[in-house]
């Protein structure tokens, strides 16, 4: 009876376009921000901040960016890592270049070149469709990793070839660096991921939205009844690789501290093509859980048998994570191609009727 | 800079021809494996539209299966033999276990499975055989190790005598599949099937066979790949990186076509070396291998989304 | 169209305005001739239909009138003025809608959004205001949702609006892609064999509907089917074509008594 809609009557469109028409949905999304917003900061150690929330926001970010991409154009990409790389070098660019320069405006300005470099990646994608496509995005990845690799320009002459985040101070309070509280990032990280959720969202339910999934189900169709369908998949590369940029940035100077051009190789693309799979393609919720259970699962690997007194050595942790991680996708595709998404949607569909059979 | 790009490499060419052999040569070694690798590719794309990303990994695993096994005493031979047996296993496991619940389902799924099915070697590679690099066991297996030198125009070209067995295996194999492909009923229906599912299964062999037998052969040039490439490089998990080359080799050739991946890896090999040598390493700081053949590949597809033997598709509503 | 202050029983007649000048019409494939000059012209406000064997080029034509393809030889006058080469997008912008042979719905997508997709063509608010949901974006949407709602309603489809077009029926899809065609409240509307693999009540039921649309809307409607008991009834004047060439043009009832028309449908050796 919990999640009854009976009664809930809409009496205009306006109503029924409102983002939770369905009222338990609200109340749902209510409890988690609480969650998010007080419960776990108030009660989150430093390795839950660094294992867990920060990690599964950054990754939920870019998995969303993709999914954008993949789940709703269409256009299937291997190269996320690249432009996350992209990302997090403009952002290290511009605050080692004009320090100055307030952490999160220079955070969500890098998005901006690596939509730049999204779009002229996604101009093969006019031409070229589906597996040929992904192909393509492959050049980025190796083309543009190798790049950061080699200029020099772009980790101001390192002698290691990395890229160290520096103190970044905002409001008198430090953000990013080593001097960072794990609790500012935390939220500095929980606010950005919101606010672009809550933008794609808004974009993936209107015209834009339903631009892109027209070009993803029938792109001849779609053209046909007047998409230009240049224009639908450029869009779609702009703002998800502005997003997986962002992405990048966070996960550089939010998380990980420092970085190496190999960072970005491609077990980081293929990290979040299994979250947007696994969560759910052409899915905003999906990201959220797809990365809590490919961040969550190691962790749980890694303290389980420790906590139930069967010591396992870490590489072999490692391991046996990798392996998992395989069989899981395996799993969930032949259970339920669509993902955890479309689980969640099942259950609740159950629960609506709960507790009549019809 | 202008005569760095388009001067300068010539004029080198000319200079040192037999420098240039010796470039063309080591082309063509990794050239023949990249396609040796996308035939894999192509014979598990046509028989059942999978785009089989595990063909890197199942080179990494075959190659350490044979080796793991030498290590523990078995003969060298029989190594090989069990590595086969053990790449028929996991073809039918995969069938079985991955393959069939999955039947029908869109592209991007099965795609997407076979990188789970990646995953999994990689982890279950590493718990069992360990992650540490190993030595290909190219002496047990009677794999010459010198040299042939030669001195055209009184330069020199220097051919490893592994390589050169690598080539001759590597073509014999390729000849052996088009052979099996054109010759055999078995061959024909999995070339049909490409083109004509039903028609195929009308010759009486059953869908799960066939797929069994494409993965097995994929499991058979993922061993001879992984042979002939850890003998030069080593048995790591890097070697999975060469079977990404076969995919811009797919791009060329197109996904399903057998001219095209003996062409078209032959090709790559080439230029990628030469491309290396004559402008990446002097003008960009080298290293240009890793991306090279992604980029021609788009380039090439740019003009003719088709592929380099690909007809052009016309669309229709 | 789908005014509100227009008496819903307008009645547009016939008219003999020509909406659509094809004129000598030739599409070659390689070497392959598929329509070998065609002029014929659709009148403002009728039902003009193509028929004619399979292989006549029939679906060459529509996707020509579509722009999906480009003739070889040959120009189109659309609304008096010639039609200069176009991609097929700005075509429907022009205010030409159609419908698929084998329905080209978006499956990943309720009814509601893809009727939503006939609306893109008239919506054009910024990406900045669709992301904050505000302003142009917001009004936008309510008011294209408002027109779509009477689409939906005119169809009788309202019951199945939340339903992904996967789950329908065969029949309810071909429905639903009239529909996303009349969201666009096109000039022109263009249906590719639109009872094909239906059954007797379905057929009924997307003859009245088309003939509503030509009544009640005034739209203009050019067709292609193989029933032609169907085509009888519904055009006003019908275009025969077989091997690419032009064979008929008139009334129903011209049609039916011309001599080549009949050669061509039982088989006469050319």
């Amino acid at each position: 009876m919990l999640y009854r809609t009976a009664g809930q009557f809409k009496t205009s469109y306006k109503a029924d376009q409102a983002l939770f028409p369905v009222k338990q949905d609200a109340i749902l999304l209510g409890v988690i921000l609480v969650f998010a917003w007080v419960v776990f900061p108030l009660a989150a150690s430093e390795f839950t901040f660094q294992t867990l929330l920060i990690p599964i926001l950054i990754y939920a970010l870019a998995a969303m960016g993709l999914n954008i991409l993949t789940g709703y154009a269409g256009q299937l990409s291997l190269g996320t890592a690249a432009f996350m790389g992209v990302g997090a070098y403009a952002c290290y660019k511009m605050v080692t270049l004009m320090p100055w320069m307030n952490p999160i405006v220079a955070i969500l300005l890098s998005g901006v070149f690596s939509a730049g470099v999204g779009v002229a990646f996604g101009i093969p994608s006019l031409r070229i469709k589906g597996f040929y496509l992904a192909i393509a995005t492959l050049a980025a990845q190796f083309f543009l990793v190798w790049l950061f690799e080699k200029w020099a320009w772009l980790y101001n002459y390192n002698a290691s070839g990395a890229i160290q985040v520096p103190n970044l101070e905002m409001f008198g309070v430090y953000v990013a660096g080593p001097q960072a509280d794990s609790l500012v990032q935390y939220y500095v990280v929980l606010a950005i991921v919101s606010v672009m959720t809550m933008l794609c969202i808004n974009l993936t339910r209107g015209t834009l939205g339903r631009t892109w999934k027209a070009t993803r189900d029938v792109d001849i169709a779609a053209e046909l009844i007047g998409i230009n369908l240049m224009k639908s998949k450029l869009t779609a590369f702009m703002v998800s690789s502005y997003i997986v940029g962002v992405a990048g940035a966070l996960f550089v100077f939010m998380w990980r501290g420092a970085a190496e051009p190999n960072l970005f190789d491609i077990p980081l693309s293929f990290r979040i093509l299994f979250i947007a799979i696994i969560g759910g393609l052409g899915s905003i919720l999906g990201n959220y859980l797809g990365a809590i259970l490919i961040v969550g699962l190691p962790v749980v690997l890694g303290t389980l048998p420790a906590a139930l007194g069967v010591p396992i050595a870490s590489s072999m942790v490692e391991h046996i994570n990798v392996m998992m991680v395989g069989a899981l996708i395996i799993f969930f595709l032949i259970i339920e191609p669509h993902g955890l998404a479309q689980l969640w949607r099942l259950i609740r569909e159950k629960l609506i009727i709960w507790p009549f059979p019809h | 800079m202008l005569n760095q790009i388009f001067v300068a490499p010539f004029v080198d060419m000319f200079a040192a021809p037999d420098f240039l052999l010796q470039v063309l040569w080591e082309g063509l070694v990794s050239g023949i494996l990249y396609a040796l690798i996308a035939l894999g590719f192509v014979l598990i794309f046509r028989s059942s539209r999978i785009f089989n990303f595990a063909q890197g990994i199942m080179v990494v695993f075959a190659a350490l299966t044979l080796v793991g096994l030498y290590e523990m005493g078995v003969p060298a031979w029989v190594s090989v033999v069990l590595t086969l047996g053990v790449m028929f296993i996991l073809a039918v496991s995969i069938e079985k276990i991955v393959l069939r619940p999955l039947v029908g389902q869109p592209d991007i799924i099965l795609f997407m499975a076979t990188i789970g099915i990646t995953l999994f070697l990689i982890g279950l590679g590493e718990i069992i055989f360990g992650g540490e690099n190993k030595v290909m066991i190219t002496e047990a297996l009677g794999i010459p190790t010198g040299s042939v030198v030669f001195e055209p125009w009184g330069g020199l070209l220097i051919l490893e005598e592994k390589d050169i067995t690598a080539v001759g295996v590597a073509g014999m194999l390729v000849v052996a599949l088009l052979l099996f492909l054109n010759k055999t009923r078995m061959g024909r229906a999995i070339r049909a099937l490409g083109d004509d599912p039903q028609a195929a299964l009308s010759v009486g062999i059953s869908l799960q066979t066939i797929w069994v037998l494409v993965w097995f052969i994929a499991g058979i040039i993922a061993l001879v790949t992984g042979v002939a490439w850890g003998a030069r490089a080593g048995v790591s998990f890097a070697l999975e990186v060469i079977a990404y080359k076969a995919l811009p080799v797919l791009m060329l050739g197109g996904l399903e076509s057998i001219t095209g991946a003996i062409i078209g890896g032959l090709m790559i090999g080439m230029l990628e070396k030469l491309f290396e040598i004559y402008w990446g390493q002097p003008i960009l700081g080298g290293n240009t291998e890793t991306w090279f053949a992604f980029v021609l590949a788009l380039i090439v597809l740019l003009f003719r989304p088709q592929g380099l033997f690909g007809e052009k598709i016309i669309e229709r509503v | 169209m789908l005014d509100d202050t227009k008496p819903a029983s307008a009645g547009q007649t016939v008219t003999d305005i020509a909406l659509m000048e094809l004129q000598n019409i030739t599409l070659r494939f390689g070497g392959v001739v598929a329509i070998n000059d065609i002029s014929f012209d659709i009148r403002q406000g009728e039902v003009r239909a193509i028929i004619g064997p399979n292989g006549a080029g029939k679906s060459s034509m529509l996707n020509i009138i579509s722009g999906f393809y480009t003739p070889s030889e040959g120009q189109i006058l659309y609304k008096g003025a010639p039609r200069p080469a176009m991609r097929p997008y700005e075509v429907a912008r022009t205010g030409v809608a159609r419908t698929f042979q084998n329905i080209a719905l978006f499956e990943g997508m309720t009814v509601l959004d893809n009727v939503m997709t006939g609306r893109l063509t008239h919506m054009n608010a910024g990406i900045f205001s669709q992301a904050l949901w505000l302003g142009k974006a917001r009004n936008e949407e309510i008011a294209n949702r408002e027109i779509v709602e009477k689409v939906i309603d005119f169809l009788e489809i309202q019951n199945i609006r939340k339903t992904p077009v996967g789950r329908l029926s065969y029949g309810l899809k071909k429905r639903v892609e009239l529909a996303r065609a009349l969201a666009a409240e096109p000039s022109i509307l263009l249906l590719d064999e639109p009872m094909a693999g239906m059954n007797v009540e379905e057929k009924e039921d997307m003859s009245r509907f088309i003939l509503d649309v030509n009544d009640e809307f005034g739209t203009t409607i050019a067709l292609i089917e193989h029933d032609m008991g169907v085509v009888m009834d519904l055009s006003d004047r019908v275009v025969v074509m077989d091997y690419g060439k032009k064979i008929g043009d008139g009334t129903p009832d011209e049609v039916r008594n011309n001599q080549d028309v009949i050669d061509a449908y039982l088989g006469v050796a050319h």
